[in-house]
């Protein structure tokens, strides 16, 4: 669908250029919700804009369906762009916004008619349809332009963090919504957010980017479980490190001597040392807290208690914080209090080598 | 207690009117109060009127009493200046708008600290004195002057071109002088403009010349208004440009006007064509806002 590969993109030059992408291999299929994941500055629109056709890359290439569209302005590429401010026509009606691009395609009235009242029943805005778009709420502006730009039926929609100006109950809702909307049009959808639930819950793959490089795609819980790197591992949800020696590698299982000399076997990363000092990221729901000494020890610091789950903040014997997480039970009372000396258990496989 | 310093703002705020009301009593309806009571009076014999009340004033606007046998004509005369100086106004606001508006757009999407330079580049012609901009250009167009010079230097042209004395030259010369009431005001609507509503429109399959007609030009279109107004209206009652320009073979309404108070001794003539100038003024303005604001009521 879309293919890139040695995008490169270098704002300004000699001493003071800027690196926005960072040679940037990816592939992207049909039909796919993909997300571009990462904080502010990652060159996670740089990326975007690049397939809009708004940023000219340096070097690399990068095409839709095999035709090369670098070479295109963007009137002439067959993707459609959700703006972060929405970028709606101020001049211009609900209905009027979302027949534009047809009617810039020359498409026949009859055309741009039923398609724009299609569109407006897709995002459920019909009855706004002659509002000026001053006059509807943020929510409705968003749907506004997600159908401006899906009634040209692109190829492939970009959303540049488009639910970031909502309201968090909103945005659950826009989140569910949006999914619909993909799974019901079954375009192509490329999505920037900075937010790493939206990301995780919405997407069919995910690419973490950072310093403009991808540094890991995968599906959601690909990701979320299996990290590649520090920064992947440390962006999405909470991780705990640990150091750990590698004793053995066999396939992708490591076996690992821990800093209190237990060993425990634990997933490796593809291409990562197979001897030596390496860093362990284990998941704080994915450790039990216990009375006796367990895997590692230390002393219980603090309770934190979080409504659904409790975060309980460990320091361990060898040095180092731990944070061991555990789902709340109705009348179940706390059985833990701080000061007290702990083991932190978790079972073999569930830890995740890290490529350092 | 309330309501007695509720009192004293509203004395307050009457007083701080009070200036800007006593200018517009004095030095605004006072003298148009004037002309028009002189409009309706008689022409004294060396200037000045007499006062005995007469409507001869405003029959002459438009109308010629034969000067042997007192039959009624159309005055040719005045009518053709009154034509040609809603014509040339209209070419001046045409020109102004087609030049100006490429400048602001241009000013407009420099970098922020770079625009207030080009504005004042623009700015620096209007602080100079009007006359003296007005023989500038009369020196570039004039028959031995850097035009016609360059182009029979160049042997281009045998003779040089008659361009001073002209219509096209007080076109040009209202054109040079009144440029920067069209820049400015579009200029002050186009900075506020969101210009991600022009990549929005691209990313929409929009070429970049629909780009300017559907999505800048409507959104900017207070900004040409007003800027068309600015220049239209000191053009239709302008004096000196046509005056230098024209060589007093092209009047316009500025210099008929002159003209009855000055050698035509007609003061209720000059001050009839005063009120008639205003009342043209007046008709073309709310036509004009009229058609504008209907078409932004379509939108609605």
């Amino acid at each position: 669908m879309i293919e890139i590969s040695g995008l490169t993109k270098t704002f300004g030059a000699g001493a003071s250029a800027f690196l926005a992408l960072d040679d940037i291999n990816v592939e992207i299929r049909q039909n796919e919700f993909f997300t571009l994941l990462g904080p502010s500055g990652c060159g996670k629109t740089t990326l975007l804009r690049s397939i809009a056709g708004f940023v000219d890359p340096t070097s690399g290439s990068l095409t839709i369906e095999g035709q090369d569209v670098l070479a295109l302005p963007p009137y002439a590429r067959p993707v459609n762009t959700v703006f972060q401010n929405y970028a709606l026509f101020p001049h211009m009606t609900v209905a009027e916004n979302i027949g534009f691009g047809l009617e810039m395609q020359d498409r026949p009235k009859a055309e741009i008619k039923s398609v724009v009242d299609d569109m407006l029943e897709l995002v459920q805005m019909t009855a706004m349809a002659d509002r000026m778009t001053s006059q509807i709420s943020g929510g409705q502006q968003q749907r506004v332009a997600l159908a401006r730009a899906l009634a040209p039926k692109p190829k492939v929609l970009l959303l540049d963090e488009p639910l970031s100006a909502l309201d968090f109950k909103l945005r659950k809702e826009m989140q569910i919504e949006l999914k619909r909307l993909q799974s019901e049009t079954g375009i192509t959808f490329v999505f920037v957010t900075h937010d790493q639930e939206e990301a995780l819950t919405m997407s069919d793959r995910i690419a973490v980017m950072s310093a403009g490089r991808i540094l890991q795609i995968g599906g959601p819980k690909d990701i979320y479980d299996h990290p590649a790197e520090r920064f992947v591992a440390d962006f999405i949800g909470d991780t705990n490190f640990l150091d750990a020696r590698i004793e053995s590698v066999e396939g992708d299982t490591a076996l690992l001597k821990l800093g209190s000399g237990n060993t425990i076997a634990a997933r490796a990363v593809q291409g990562g040392a197979t001897s030596g000092a390496v860093t362990l990221a284990v998941r704080p729901e994915h450790t039990t807290l216990t009375k006796d000494s367990a895997l590692i020890d230390g002393v219980l610091e603090n309770i934190v208690y979080f409504g659904t789950d409790t975060h309980y903040h460990v320091t361990l014997n060898g040095g180092g914080s731990f944070v061991v997480r555990k789902q709340n039970q109705p009348n179940i009372p706390e059985a833990f209090s701080i000061g007290e000396m702990v083991g932190v258990q978790f079972n073999a496989g569930v830890g995740q080598v890290l490529r350092d | 207690m309330a309501h007695k310093s509720e009192t004293q703002a509203t004395r307050r705020r009457w007083l701080l009117l009070s200036p800007a009301m006593f200018i517009l009593l004095f030095a605004a309806s006072g003298p148009l109060l004037i002309v028009v009571i002189y409009s309706f009076l008689t022409a004294g014999d060396y200037g000045g009127v007499v006062w005995s009340f007469s409507t001869d004033a405003w029959f002459n606007v438009v109308v010629e009493r034969d000067f042997f046998d007192d039959t009624l004509s159309f005055s040719d005369a005045h009518l053709s200046i009154f034509w040609r100086s809603v014509k040339l106004s209209l070419m001046t606001t045409f020109v102004a708008f087609i030049v100006g508006f490429p400048t602001a757009y241009f000013i407009a999407t420099r970098p922020k600290n770079s625009r207030d330079i080009w504005m004042l580049l623009i700015m620096i012609p209007f602080w100079t004195n009007l006359l003296i901009r007005t023989f500038a250009v009369m020196e570039i167009i004039r028959n031995e002057g850097v035009v016609n010079s360059v182009l029979v230097g160049l042997g281009i042209i045998d003779q040089p071109i008659q361009m001073l004395f002209t219509e096209f030259a007080i076109t040009l010369g209202m054109f040079y002088v009144y440029l920067p009431l069209m820049v400015l005001p579009i200029y002050a609507s186009m900075e506020r403009f969101d210009f991600s509503l022009v990549e929005a429109a691209y990313d929409l399959y929009a070429s970049r010349w629909r780009v300017l007609r559907r999505v800048i030009f409507p959104i900017v279109k207070p900004g040409v208004i007003a800027g068309s107004i600015l220049v239209f209206v000191p053009s239709l009652g302008a004096y000196v440009t046509p005056r230098v320009l024209g060589g007093g073979k092209h009047l316009m309404l500025g210099n008929l006007i002159e003209l009855q108070f000055g050698q035509g001794r007609n003061w209720p003539l000059g001050a009839a064509l005063s009120i008639t100038l205003l009342a043209i003024v007046m008709i073309a303005l709310i036509f004009y806002v009229r058609s504008a604001g209907r078409e932004e009521m379509s939108h609605g």
